[in-house]
């Protein structure tokens, strides 16, 4: 899924700062799995927004709107009639959803309420990491499942560099050396041999330095 | 007083919720940590009262507004002496700057 962190409130109540009406816009997908865009975090958000005007003597007022995705035309298009008078739209989903916002309502502004952070998942309750760089060219077969792009700091695919000790990237104590868990998963499955193959350098045009990228299904585009 | 069977099921938006309604403060009295029932209640209670101290912080209010405290049932007098203890830090502080009846928002959900 697509993991974000809730912004800072203090940057959230910057942006919205000459409003008086906002509409707030939930989202049931990702940001709802990772605890930080769904139907909970909106109503934190609009109490301590509401708060926070009222303790500046700014009486606010805030609706709030659940969308099934932001990243859906079809369930953008049901925002239409909740949008009227209000000054500013802050989006809790990740940054896709600001943006098909603002497509959709070219006439409204629309702010980010989250950072979004990485591809990733839950590896206990209350903690995500990163697992997917989302890098268009996917090639974890070669390393035992395991994602050298996205979770070696250096990307590197021939490893582990001099920065790795007793399994631990030299960058945190909390990131595991991907290399360190990718030799000794060849180790044990009696595969090590597999890391004498020279990899290619990366075509990274795959990646973001093609620029935005696009995905075409030709059996469903028109 | 409201009364929940574990503060496990107290939730940060309704600490906000009470503050937004006008209260002064707010506080959550749980279990002693390492006893409670359902193994860890009294611990996320205490995280999101944390929380909800460090959302007041950012927007300027006093943290102190709201606040966990830990005693066993069998502890009526300290029961007393928190809710007193509570009033009287409220007291210092004052009263707070949200008054007036909350305006219903219209929350909405599509789908």
């Amino acid at each position: 899924m697509i993991v974000a962190d809730p912004k800072p409130l203090q940057e959230i109540m910057g942006m919205v700062s000459a409003f008086s009406k906002i509409l707030i816009v939930g989202c049931k997908g990702c940001v709802t799995v990772c605890n930080v865009g769904g139907a909970k975090e909106v109503e934190v958000l609009r109490a301590a927004l509401m708060l926070a005007g009222e303790k500046e003597g700014r009486p606010l007022t805030i609706d709030t709107v659940m969308l099934e995705r932001q990243c859906d035309k079809e369930y953008v298009e049901l925002l239409k009639d909740k949008l009227d008078g209000h000054d500013g739209v802050l989006s809790m989903a990740c940054g896709v959803g600001p943006q098909f916002l603002s497509e959709a309502y070219p006439e409204q502004r629309f702010f980010p309420a989250v950072n979004t952070t990485f591809y990733g998942g839950a590896v206990s309750h209350g903690i995500w990491e990163e697992r997917c760089a989302g890098c268009g060219t996917c090639i974890i077969h070669h390393f035992e499942g395991l994602c050298p792009i996205a979770r070696c700091a250096k990307s590197i695919l021939h490893g582990p560099c001099g920065g790795s000790s007793e399994g631990v990237c030299e960058v945190s104590k909390e990131t595991v050396c991907i290399w360190d868990a990718i030799v000794k998963k060849k180790m044990a499955e009696g595969r090590l041999d597999d890391l004498l193959t020279i990899h290619d350098p990366r075509d990274w045009r795959t990646s973001r330095d093609g620029g935005p990228r696009r995905s075409i299904r030709e059996t469903l585009a028109d | 007083m409201i009364q929940v069977p574990c503060t496990g099921r107290v939730d940060i938006i309704h600490l906000l919720n009470a503050l937004e309604d006008g209260a002064d403060g707010v506080y959550v009295a749980g279990c002693l940590e390492g006893e409670c029932h359902f193994s860890t209640g009294n611990i996320k209670a205490r995280k999101k009262v944390a929380y909800v101290k460090k959302v007041l912080e950012e927007i300027g209010m006093e943290p102190e507004r709201v606040a966990m405290y830990n005693l066993s049932s069998a502890q009526g007098q300290r029961f007393a002496e928190i809710a007193n203890e509570m009033v009287d830090q409220i007291k210092a502080i004052g009263p707070s700057p949200v008054k007036g009846a909350r305006a219903r928002q219209t929350s909405d959900a599509i789908n």
